[in-house]
């Protein structure tokens, strides 16, 4: 640091020119203003480019603004999936999966995972419903460092196609504030905007719901594209489907005394024994790969590519999951993702979630640390 | 070549223009990803990678500017500008080096994999830990205002030196030599 004073500071410089004679009047406004036109010009596209402009524009912010419009704002949990309990087993590959992935999950062997299921919504303390959508989030672990995050739900098909559609649902199903319900009007005002919406929430309604998070079947909803050692794409869609045979459920809601039955249901039958459910990969022969509402033929070929086991259950409130951000779009390499828009809408929804509840106070989670037995 | 005492090695004046790219291209990537749905993930894509070059890049040009002589400023620069200067030189090496490693370390305290290219990814840096994280997150926020708003003003005393001075400042930074230049008007004169 010295010498780099010494050096810049060195005294009376041998420039061959001197700077010409001082600029007049004009000239020198002239001058003065294009400099002014330049700086103020670049800091004009940096703010463009940063949205500053348009602050109304639908944004990681604004959308995840609208999570906390609609479910009330509860620091330091998920915008969405709020309630969960946290979970780690391992997968087992059969090897089946190289034939379409070069990913190092599918070599034959195990790795580690960890995940989380959760329901949706942005209430953390919400009581356990039946139709709630539910979901499986799951990190693996690879030998060579990578990971491969996927969040999955047991819905067959995503109620949007686009991160306006995800938009102008949270707005309609807003409670209203004088009944404390979503606004009937509201809420047929956006079917009609979104017609892809009424019937991908018709299938949705029409499929059996199962008894609790064991016997449910989770799917990636999104389409993703898988690339082998041969330079090979497939497209695809991926779900868990479960070991345990489906249960379908019965009892209504109302009558559950326990809040978290859903969860404590799962704590119990993983404490028993541990839960299995297959992967499988569902490939795309020239399906919509850009539209989540829309379900594939039921015709096509499916590889199960290995096993999923949980063995171990544990509270957000000790678990190194509750800090992870299950974004869809951690690949390792041989998967990508595909031209569906929700999938970049996730991703960055998610990072824009987690620096919020990362940056916040942590209230217990709903599924506490004694119910878990740890 | 090697020895022209009125502007930068050229390896220095190469390295200068190419960052000097680079972080402005980094700082607009940011700012347009942190705000957009639909193009987040191929954005930030780019911006991990192109971060890491320029660590990389800052540690061969702190090398390089150890080792060579700087040219000295122009005679038209008070003692007070020189020492602006210098500080402000030492504040863009500063962040050259700060931003990048607030990034990569941010990504390894929220317990992200830090992806480059294909199944390449760089080890963590720093314990996963969430205070840790937001702290870095809001840290790489504003290291980076504070490199785009140093840049705008280095920018318009560089640009008030060849406009309105017109001290041939820059010159010392210019790609092409500007010996030959020099020499023969010496010898006309
Ligand atoms: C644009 C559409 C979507 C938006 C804006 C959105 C928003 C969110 C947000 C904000 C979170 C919390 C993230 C965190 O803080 O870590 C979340 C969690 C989750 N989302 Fe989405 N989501 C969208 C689409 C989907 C789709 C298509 C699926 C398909 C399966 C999905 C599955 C999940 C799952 C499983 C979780 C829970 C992850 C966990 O347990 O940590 N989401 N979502
Ligand atoms: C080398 C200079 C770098 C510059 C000038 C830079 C600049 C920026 C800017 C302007 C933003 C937007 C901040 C905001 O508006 O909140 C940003 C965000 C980000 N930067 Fe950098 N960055 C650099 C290096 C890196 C590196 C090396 C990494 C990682 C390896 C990185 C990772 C990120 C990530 C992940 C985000 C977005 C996080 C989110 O979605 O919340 N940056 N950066």
């Amino acid at each position: 640091m010295n010498e780099w004073n010494a050096m810049n500071s060195s005294e009376p410089d041998q420039m061959s020119e001197t700077s010409p004679a001082p600029l007049r009047g004009g000239d020198l406004v002239l001058r003065l203003a294009a400099i002014g036109v330049v700086i103020a010009g670049i800091a004009g596209l940096f703010l463009y480019a940063g949205g500053w402009f348009n602050p109304h524009a639908l944004s990681p912010a604004t959308m995840i603004t609208a999570f906390e419009q609609t479910s009330g704002k509860h620091p330091g949990f998920r915008r969405n999936h709020a309630k969960g309990v946290c979970v780690s087993g391992y997968f087992e590959s059969n090897g089946r999966g190289v034939a379409l992935s070069k990913a190092v999950v599918f070599l034959p062997g195990r790795v580690p995972i960890i995940g989380r299921f959760a329901l949706a919504g942005g209430q953390p303390y919400q009581a356990d419903a039946a139709h709630t959508v539910r979901s499986m989030a799951l990190l693996f672990k690879l030998p060579d460092g990578e990971e491969w995050r996927t969040g999955i739900n047991n819905i067959p098909v995503f109620p949007v196609n686009t991160a306006q559609g995800f938009y102008d649902l949270l707005l309609a199903s807003a409670p209203a504030p004088a009944t404390g319900k979503p606004d009937p009007a509201k809420m047929s005002a956006f079917m009609e905007k979104h017609p892809e919406s009424a019937k991908a929430m018709q299938l949705i309604r029409s499929q059996p719901v199962s008894s609790g998070f064991a016997d449910s079947t989770y799917n990636s909803l999104n389409a993703f594209r898988f690339i082998n050692a041969q330079g090979v794409m497939t497209p695809v869609r991926w779900a868990m489907v479960p070991v345990q045979p489906f249960v379908p459920y019965h009892a209504p809601d109302s009558g559950q005394a326990d809040k978290n039955y859903l969860f404590d249901a799962l704590i119990t039958s993983i404490q028993s024994h541990p839960l299995q459910w297959h992967l499988i990969i569902t490939i795309g022969q020239g399906d919509p790969t850009a539209d989540a509402t829309l379900p594939w033929p039921p015709d096509r070929q499916q590889v199960d590519v290995g096993t999923l086991t949980i063995n171990q259950v544990e509270s957000e409130d000790t678990s190194p999951a509750r800090d992870i951000n299950f974004d869809p779009l951690i690949l390792p390499s041989g998967m990508s993702g595909s031209d569906d828009p929700l999938l970049s809408a996730r991703s960055a929804a998610y990072a824009e979630s987690f620096t919020r509840r990362e940056s916040e106070h942590k209230d217990p989670s709903a599924v506490s640390p004694a119910e878990t037995g740890k | 070549m090697a020895n022209n005492p009125t502007q930068f090695a050229l390896l220095s004046r190469i390295l200068h223009w190419l960052m000097a790219a680079m972080l402005l291209a980094m700082l607009f990537i940011g700012v347009a990803m942190v705000a957009s749905l639909g193009n987040y993930h191929r954005l930030v894509a780019i911006h991990r990678p192109l971060g890491i070059m320029i660590l990389i890049l800052a540690a061969i040009r702190l090398v390089n500017r150890m080792c060579t002589t700087l040219p000295p400023f122009p005679p038209t620069m008070s003692p007070l500008e020189r020492r602006v200067a210098s500080a402000s030189e030492r504040l863009l090496y500063t962040l050259m080096f700060a931003l990048p490693l607030v990034g990569w370390g941010m990504l390894s305290a929220g317990h992200y994999p830090i992806v480059m290219f294909g199944p390449w990814h760089l080890p963590p840096i720093l314990p996963a830990n969430p205070t840790l994280y937001a702290v870095l997150r809001q840290t790489h926020t504003l290291l980076a205002y504070l490199l785009f708003a140093t840049f705008l003003a280095y920018l318009s005393a560089v640009l008030f030196h060849t406009l309105i001075i017109r001290d041939r400042l820059l010159n010392r930074m210019a790609l092409w030599s500007t010996r030959s230049r020099k020499s023969k008007r010496s010898s006309t004169t």
